[in-house]
């Protein structure tokens, strides 16, 4: 700090930091542009989940007919035995396990190391889509069970609704994101990002700082389930 | 953490700043319309913006056609009627305010006055102008399916939106709810790079401190429109569900048309708080870039640095903060716990302490300025007063008790047309009449804009004061004709036609501007780089109207804040932006 007097002699050094950080000229955080969007776009995309679940809570407290128990519902059936939460607990597993290998990614791909990059993208990216696989199975299992959108036979019509609404939007961004997931890969294995063409399917030049910042999208979306899995499995 | 504070010795390396990448198309099409230039960018959204908006205006004719003569035409029908007004609001709202203040000045005035060559991602930035095209065309096109549009009232409140016998609800109203949501994507795009631009694109010298509040209006308010659609686009999806899938997310069991519908348990209520979650912050999307405008034209017209500049900063971050808070004074009489209703009357009058900062920084900037009531001057003070004038009304229906008897009468149309549609337009035309030298090149004509500027500034004195006493007579809004009704007076029906023949006057006067827009185009005075003498980086570029890239081959460099109008001692009134103080070295 060239000043350390002039934010007052007693405000502790993270407060001055921060300061002096947000009224720099030029710009305010010292990254990337598209990872500075990226955190802002997450940041908007908190607020559209963060609806979803109240609105979901909103309901489950203010129906007046049973919520179905979630330990029946979301129970497999395994050698003759009620397994509940199994197949849940193998997806929520899955996801958390491709955010471990996408941070990996990132890791080799500071390092320049191509072919670690683009292994642990493609990695991910088949976490990601095991994960919509096996959603999309738990979806099949529910429906010829009978739950519907509008009704379903244990309790309360608004639990099919919320439910294939907000795991779906979920699933959603899964699949986006393993799709840019893709991309990327194609984008690391072409050498795109070490000489900063124009790469794959997208006009911009890349950076290695791109994969962190996909990166940044996989982590939210995991640490989005976290939250779907607790309150529509674990409540 | 790195030595890059205040110090001007600790200025990033060039190297460390990203380029931008400019495309430099050669063909016309490649320039004007799939461009990725933000100043056409912002000419695309503006001219789009102000057709849809002319299309809510012609329907506000028709309205008040109605309303003020109700025998004498037979122009529109019951349902038609509750579609005009439908959709004059929701057009009005979200397709012109928010996308010319955002979309339009916001594209063309960011990069200019930060000194940024362009957004930081053109591609998107275009994207977003093509997906906002798109949802105005969707939404035009319900006009034309069979049914025609929603009538359901613009904030789309269920059950009635989607019960049978709500004219619509065949085909009009999931055009609307998908043009939404069409809409909520691009301007999502866009937002993220009005913001970035603003965070990260900034040119040497310019700290956020030093920002023009033009700048800081439209960054908080695109902060806030990024936060608060999020909810729109849930209640939307949830409600396109309930329609289309027949889920029961805000429909309650019920019996239309003697039919007892297939919904059930849902919750009505839900939709409103999300709505409103949306709605409140919406009309501060709307305000605050009016704020920001309104500052710097105050200021740059009465040759005065705007007063209390910092002061001005936080108020703007701290209304942006505060309107997340307050949604449900929009529902004292949905039926929501009382105790709620407590909590955000308090937090609604809180509100009011930022905003009259403001109002007393703007009139204390005007106090002993050198004043020149040039047409945008006269914009900006005549934003002044309405905006004061819906501003108390505001403080009436912000309380429980005085909101509960005047809800869902004139005096509420009246109030948010006063704060929310006519102040911001005032300083929109303002906005026009200020800087269309500059993407021209020519001066708007003076005579011409004072006349708009008083019919219209009187007019919507007549049309809108009335409301607020035909609200108190207990006049309810969104009744297609009153006919014998014992508690509506005579003066009532008279003050209708008064209103509707003002209506008139004042439409007419927009012809008027937009004839102004065309001829000036072409035959108005030439402007020069700066013709209002300001002091901001928009007005310092090689070229006028700017080029793509913005500046020459070097971008400029700041020195000092936006304001250093009649400075003592100073050579002329105005010091420019770039300009380095006494004794500094010109970098």
């Amino acid at each position: 700090m060239a000043n350390p007097g002039s934010h007052g002699p007693g405000s502790p050094e993270g407060v001055r930091g921060l300061v002096s950080d947000w009224s720099s000229d030029r710009r305010v955080f010292n990254v990337p542009w598209g990872k500075a969007m990226m955190w802002i776009f997450l940041l908007s995309d908190i607020f559209i989940f963060a609806c979803f679940l109240v609105g979901y809570m909103t309901m489950r407290m203010s129906t007046t007919d049973t919520w179905p128990d979630a330990s029946e519902v979301f129970a497999l059936h395994v050698g003759g035995q009620q397994v509940p939460l199994l197949l849940i607990a193998i997806m929520t597993f899955i996801l958390i396990s491709s955010s471990g290998t996408m941070a990996l990614a990132v890791k080799y791909g500071y390092e320049k190391n191509r072919r670690m990059t683009a292994v642990l993208l493609i990695l991910t990216a088949l976490l990601g889509a095991s994960f919509v696989g096996l959603q999309a199975f738990e979806w099949t299992k529910l429906i010829e069970e009978g739950v519907r959108p509008w009704g379903n036979p244990w309790g309360t019509a608004q639990f099919g609704a919320a439910f294939f609404l907000i795991t779906g939007f979920h699933g959603t961004h899964v699949s986006f994101g393993v799709l840019f997931l893709v991309i990327m890969a194609v984008k690391v294995v072409r050498g795109a990002l070490d000489d900063q063409r124009p790469g794959f399917l997208t006009g911009r030049k890349g950076r290695y700082e791109m994969v962190e910042t996909l990166g940044l999208y996989w982590h939210f979306v995991d640490l989005v389930w976290v939250f779907i899995f607790a309150f529509f499995y674990l409540w | 953490m790195a030595e890059r504070g205040h110090d001007s010795a600790s200025y990033a390396a060039a190297s460390d700043i990203e380029e931008m990448e400019l495309v430099h198309p050669k063909t016309f099409i490649g320039k004007y319309i799939w461009s990725q230039d933000a100043k056409v960018i912002a000419i695309q959204y503006a001219i789009t913006a102000t057709a849809i908006g002319l299309v809510a205006l012609v329907l506000s004719i028709l309205i008040r056609l109605q309303l003020g003569f109700p025998n004498a035409f037979s122009l529109v029908d019951p349902s038609n009627y509750l579609q005009y007004v439908t959709m004059h609001g929701m057009i009005m709202v979200v397709y012109l305010l928010t996308a010319l203040l955002l979309g339009g000045f916001g594209n063309y005035l960011i990069p200019l006055m930060c000194g940024a060559r362009d957004m930081v991602f053109p591609y998107l930035n275009m994207l977003s102008y093509w997906f906002y095209l798109a949802s105005v065309l969707i939404l035009v096109a319900s006009f034309f399916v069979p049914g025609g549009p929603s009538g359901g009232g613009w904030t789309l409140y269920p059950p009635q939106v989607i019960s049978q016998g709500t004219p619509g609800v065949d085909g009009g109203i999931l055009l609307m709810l998908v043009s939404l949501s069409v809409f909520i994507i691009g301007f999502t795009m866009g937002g993220l790079n009005y913001v970035v631009t603003v965070l990260q694109a900034r040119t040497r010298g310019m700290t956020l401190m030093r920002l023009p509040l033009t700048v800081w209006g439209i960054f908080m308010a695109t902060v806030m429109a990024l936060l608060a659609f999020p909810a729109l686009l849930v209640a939307v999806l949830m409600t396109i569900c309930d329609l289309l899938l027949g889920t029961s997310f805000f429909m309650p069991e019920m019996q239309t048309l003697g039919e007892q519908s297939s919904h059930e348990g849902g919750s009505p209520l839900l939709f409103q708080h999300l709505f409103w979650f949306f709605g409140h912050p919406e009309v501060y999307i709307v305000a605050l870039p009016a704020f920001g405008i309104v500052s710097d034209l105050l200021a740059t017209h009465a040759r005065k640095n705007i007063f209390g500049y910092r002061m001005m900063v936080w108020a703007i971050i701290i209304i942006g903060v505060l309107s997340f808070i307050v949604w449900a004074h929009h529902m004292f009489v949905s039926g929501m716990n009382p105790y709620f209703g407590f909590l955000f009357a308090t937090t609604t009058l809180i509100i009011a302490v930022p905003t009259a900062i403001k109002v007393y920084n703007w009139v204390l900037t005007l106090w002993r300025g050198n004043i020149h009531l040039s047409v945008p001057m006269l914009f900006a003070i005549g934003f002044l007063f309405t905006f004061v004038n819906g501003g108390l009304s505001g403080l009436f229906l912000g309380n429980v008790t005085v909101d509960v008897p005047l809800s869902d009468t004139y005096f509420v149309v009246g109030h948010f047309h006063m704060v929310m549609a006519v102040a911001p337009i005032l300083v929109i035309f303002g906005a026009i009449y200020h800087w269309y030298p500059k993407v021209t090149g020519r001066m708007l004509d003076d005579r011409l804009g004072k006349v708009h500027f008083w019919v219209t500034f009187l007019g919507t004195y007549v049309i809108y004061f009335p409301m607020h006493f035909m609200g108190f007579a207990g006049v309810p809004r969104r009744y297609y004709a009153y006919g014998e009704t014992a508690f509506i007076p005579d003066s009532v029906v008279t003050m209708n036609s008064v209103i509707t023949v003002a209506a008139i006057i004042v439409s007419l006067a927009q012809v008027l501007f937009l004839f102004n827009l065309a001829w000036s185009y072409f035959r108005g005075r030439e402007s020069g780089p700066n013709p209002w003498q300001a002091t901001t980086l928009e007005w310092q570029t090689e070229h006028t109207p700017p080029r793509h890239g913005n500046f020459g081959d070097e971008l400029p460099v700041v020195h000092r804040w936006a304001y250093d109008y009649s400075v003592p001692g100073a050579e002329r009134d105005f010091i420019p932006q770039t300009v380095p103080h006494e004794g500094e070295e010109r970098r």
